[in-house]
């Protein structure tokens, strides 16, 4: 029987480094080769691309405007333009402010999301995101004001305040969240005051949510969510939270992933007060000032209110990632060690944690580091942080990683990433449909990773996918996250139906079965 | 007829809602037309989470280019910004059409985007020349006014008002379906031309949303109707519209006959044996020849599957929302294979949802179904447990209740977000009501084999 030899770093030798409260990336030490024992496998068959006609048509592709939004490590000195408003015409892959303040305030289970604004905005986000609950399910229905033109000429307050009355009577939430759509903030309902008379009425926290939608991007939408939430702490009990306690951040529990995340720490021996926001809790949420730490996974969303906390509570926080192993174990660790002084033994039962996980998880990967070694993997995804944990994830796998891009990331976190890929990566900031097409061919990539509206991108051109965003149902978080990913890379990468399609043109080397008799035609 | 319930009274709340909004119609409607690019002219979001929930259900790329306005604009108007993402638009796609439709925001603050179109055609007469003067149709579209079916119809009734001129007299019909699937657009086209008839469907969504694997990745899909075609209609012999829902002084096939003297065939969507008769008998008129054989056939087969298959469904009840015209189309279908509807529901507000569901199951059903339009699923649901349904029939939006209740659901229309194949589907036509029929039995069997203590293999 073979026996697994963990790498040292993986083990019980804590790697140092990472300063609470600071906001600095994961490790910068990425070797090439990996943490893995070197296996002597060749993948041949990677030749040049038959279908260079993507190299050709690629400059056409990219409007003046964004050429500073793309960097090809390798050609000259980082540098890279972002956060700017998108190009209008260019069909970015970007959403509004309205859907990053739904994204970070919709898993909050117990509570009321009633979207002020005509039936769109509500309907397109009714259950699309896989927020499990453990208990009460309220976010999964859509409310909606449903503002009709008459709304629109007059005003809605009263009609927003008829809304909330009778929502609040049926469903009896914990708290009610008004957000604000683009045509609100035209008319100029006064959301404050509504929520003020709501709260006053019916003696729960109403909060208004400042998520007109062209005011700004994604990131405007996180930060209203955070301000939203900001208002909720600090109003529960904290008395019996104990000393060894965390906040889980920027985790949406994704196909159950907080549950994950939530048992590791319940294994190191903390306490997690609250959940922000994967199966959320109004009154976890109201004692989340009480907690000693807080864990801020997805730096885009929820930074804000890690920032805001650390103000006006003094609750240190850590910036965490649990996709990929290192990631996650160097995740626990900086968490352990933060704990290390009041709690001596906790970073042996960290390592014992990780040792354990990673006795079972190596073995089941290998099957499909052994597959997947040496194929080509493109990503494109809302936030940058989770493109780190991405990249590092593919090496684990012995991929390549050709493409990276981000909707909302930042001038630091694409900087982290020209450091931590490899020469002749492309890197991006909101990309559209037109470009990606053209680096995925440019690239011959064996895998597309990406949201829903990337997906066609991938498989019109015959290139495999994987839904690493708000949709996907398989827990892609934690150790056992790893093995789920490799194993959705495996099964879109090594299907036969790729022999097939067009793209391989030449190259596919399937023929038609043999006939059992065959007429000549003559 | 006696109304055996009361309606309820409305809630100020909308929970679930049974419907989009107007924009996401006009983007489905501009997407078959050939070459051409949806363009919407409000903030980033609306594209994306249009874009995102129509490739739910298609699985196809669906570009929808945006002005992506900011707050600035929101002040100071969208103009500029709209000028400037035609321009991106056109040297990036080799447009052949952009079709511009606003939203609750751009409506709001008063952009006036015909004049804003004007100005671009003389700023921008150089680059419009160069890429091959595209077409540029707008239509308006505020979310807060009407359901997406609304806006998918307000804007074939644009494309034709601003692209249809007065031509010469040709034998050519033109045909305006409504919002039907590709599968349901490839079966119209094969039918017309199995009569021998010339047609454009306006719009053509058969390949644009459904198109083969590809070498390279096409800007825009092939397909669509083409512009050339769209043009000429003013000519077409006759028109075809699919719709009991709306009146002709809001479609497409009513401005063809009050500009240009086109005679209007109105019917309804051609679901089931009686409907699609209705459509069969306008092509035998219109084409001077006997119904084909091939389809003849289909109609006997249908009628003998009516018969095979009515004991398994005869007085089953069934709940029917969505889309008002493809709720009327499939009540007047279960009313013939002898399932009663029992609720027929629809976000949507025409006002003659209820006349034409009664046309439709006219002699058919012992007593009339309760019929409710401008409803959500929360109110769907209240009424419905009451009504002890055995099966529900509509999109995905309705799979929750099916869960709750235990019930099965049958997919049809916009979205199919939780099943495989959805832009598939058939409803049109004899073959269209086969394959309805086919799995509404087939379900109703099932049902009962998973719940019979038996469980037999022999049905």
């Amino acid at each position: 029987m073979k026996v697994w030899k963990i790498p040292a770093y993986m083990g019980i030798q804590a790697p140092k480094r990472q300063q609470v409260g600071q906001a600095s990336c994961l490790s910068h030490q990425y070797s090439r080769a990996g943490p893995w024992p070197s296996l002597d496998l060749s993948f041949g068959g990677h030749g040049p691309p038959t279908w260079l006609n993507g190299v050709r048509t690629m400059t056409t592709q990219i409007f003046a405007e964004r050429q500073d939004q793309i960097h090809r490590k390798g050609d000259q000195p980082f540098q890279m333009s972002c956060d700017k408003e998108s190009l209008a015409g260019a069909v970015s892959q970007r959403a509004c402010v309205f859907c990053g303040s739904r994204v970070v305030l919709y898993p909050i289970a117990d509570a009321l999301h009633l979207v002020h604004g005509p039936i769109g905005c509500a309907a397109y986000t009714w259950d699309i995101r896989g927020a499990l609950s453990s208990g009460p399910a309220l976010h999964r229905l859509s409310f909606s004001t449903d503002l009709q033109e008459t709304d629109v000429i007059f005003g809605a307050e009263e009609k927003l305040y008829k809304a909330l009355v009778e929502l609040i009577d049926r469903h009896e939430p914990k708290a009610a969240f008004v957000y604000s759509t683009c045509i609100v903030g035209i008319i100029g309902d006064d959301l404050e005051a509504v929520s003020k008379r709501v709260e006053r009425e019916k003696g729960i926290p109403v909060i208004p949510v400042q998520s007109e939608g062209f005011k700004g991007n994604k990131r405007a939408g996180y930060n209203a969510a955070c301000k939203a939430m900001l208002r909720l702490i600090g109003t529960g009990d904290t008395s019996n939270v104990s000393e060894l306690s965390v906040n889980i951040l920027g985790d949406f529990n994704l196909a159950g992933e907080i549950w994950i995340i939530r048992e590791y720490f319940e294994r190191m021996g903390l306490e997690v007060v609250a959940n922000i926001t994967g199966d959320g809790r109004v009154d976890d949420i109201r004692r989340a000032h009480g907690a000693a730490l807080n864990v801020v996974q997805c730096s885009g969303s929820t930074m804000d209110l890690a920032k805001m906390m650390e103000e006006e509570y003094g609750t240190p926080f850590m910036r965490v990632s649990y996709f990929g192993v290192e990631d996650m174990a160097e995740s626990l660790y900086n968490v352990a060690r933060f704990f290390a002084d009041k709690d001596p033994e906790i970073m042996q039962r960290t390592a014992d944690l990780v040792k354990s996980e990673l006795t079972t998880l190596y073995p089941a990967l290998e099957k499909y580091r052994r597959a997947l070694s040496g194929k080509k993997a493109a990503i494109y995804v809302g936030g940058a942080f989770k493109a780190f944990s991405l990249v590092k994830a593919f090496r684990l796998l012995g991929m390549d990683v050709v493409l990276v891009g981000s909707q909302t990331g930042t001038e630091e976190d694409y900087r982290e990433l020209h450091e931590i890929t490899d020469e002749g990566t492309i890197i991006v900031d909101d990309s559209n449909p037109l470009e990606l097409a053209a680096f995925l061919q440019e690239k011959d990539v064996d895998i597309f990773v990406g949201g829903v509206k990337e997906r066609p991108i991938a498989y019109k051109l015959g290139v495999g996918f994987c839904d690493h965003n708000h949709e996907r149902k398989e827990a892609l978080e934690g150790f056992v996250g790893m093995l789920n990913f490799a194993k959705e890379v495996y099964s879109t990468v090594m299907s036969p139906v790729w022999r097939f399609v067009p793209r391989k043109g030449e190259g596919r080397s399937l023929r038609a079965p043999a006939p059992l008799r065959s007429v000549s035609n003559r | 007829m006696k109304q055996v319930h009361r309606k309820p009274e409305p809630y100020v709340s909308t929970t679930n809602a049974c419907k989009l909004c107007k924009p996401l119609g006009a983007c489905l409607a501009f997407r078959g037309i050939e070459g051409a690019v949806p363009f919407l002219h409000g903030s980033q979001g609306c594209a994306t989470y249009m874009r995102r929930y129509i490739i739910s259900h298609f699985r196809e790329p669906m570009d929808i280019a945006s002005s992506s306005l900011g707050e600035k604009h929101a002040v100071y108007g969208g103009g500029p910004n709209l000028k400037q993402g035609l321009k991106n638009v056109m040297s990036k796609y080799n447009v052949g059409m952009i079709g511009i439709a606003t939203t609750c925001l751009t409506e709001t603050i008063g952009d006036d985007v015909p004049t804003i179109v004007n100005e671009f055609r003389r700023d921008f007469v150089d680059e419009m020349e160069a890429h091959g003067s595209p077409a540029l149709v707008r239509v308006s579209t505020p979310s807060y006014a009407g359901t997406h079916i609304e806006g998918f119809h307000a804007t074939v009734k644009a494309v034709v008002d601003q692209l249809a001129e007065e031509t010469e007299p040709h034998q050519g019909i033109s045909l305006f379906p409504g919002f039907v699937s590709p599968a349901d657009i490839r079966y119209l086209k094969e039918i017309i031309e199995d009569f021998g008839l010339q047609g454009t469907i306006l719009p053509d969504i058969s390949l644009t949303l459904d198109g083969p694997a590809l070498k390279d990745y096409e800007k825009l899909p092939s397909g669509g109707t083409p512009i050339c075609e769209i043009k000429a209609m003013g000519g077409s012999r006759a028109a075809i519209e699919f719709s009991r829902s709306l009146s002709a002084k809001y479609t497409a096939g009513g401005l063809l006959d009050q500009r240009f003297g086109v005679p209007l065939h109105s019917l309804g969507m051609p679901i089931g044996l009686r409907e699609s008769d209705a459509f069969f008998e306008v092509l035998e008129g219109l084409s001077g020849r006997e119904m084909p054989e091939k389809h003849a056939l289909e109609q006997g087969r249908l009628i003998d599957a009516y018969v095979d298959g009515h004991k398994y469904i005869f007085d089953k009840r069934a709940i029917v929302y969505g889309e008002e015209d493809l709720v009327v189309g499939i009540t007047g279908f279960l009313a013939e294979i002898g399932v009663r509807p029992v609720l027929c529901a629809s976000g949507g507000r025409s006002g003659k949802f209820e006349q034409a569901i009664a046309q439709v199951a006219e002699g058919l059903l012992p007593e009339p179904p309760e019929v409710r339009e401008g409803v959500d699923f929360f109110d769907i649901a209240e009424e419905a447990e009451a009504l002890e349904p055995d099966l529900i029939i509509g999109n995905s939006k309705g799979y929750h209740l099916a869960r709750k209740w235990g019930v099965p659901l049958i997919r049809v229309g916009f979205p199919i977000h939780d099943r495989f194949g959805g832009h598939r589907i058939l409803h049109l036509g004899y073959r269209g009501a086969q394959s309805l029929l086919d799995t509404i039995v087939n379900t109703i069997i099932e049902a009962k084999q998973e719940h019979s203590p038996v469980g037999y293999s022999y049905i």
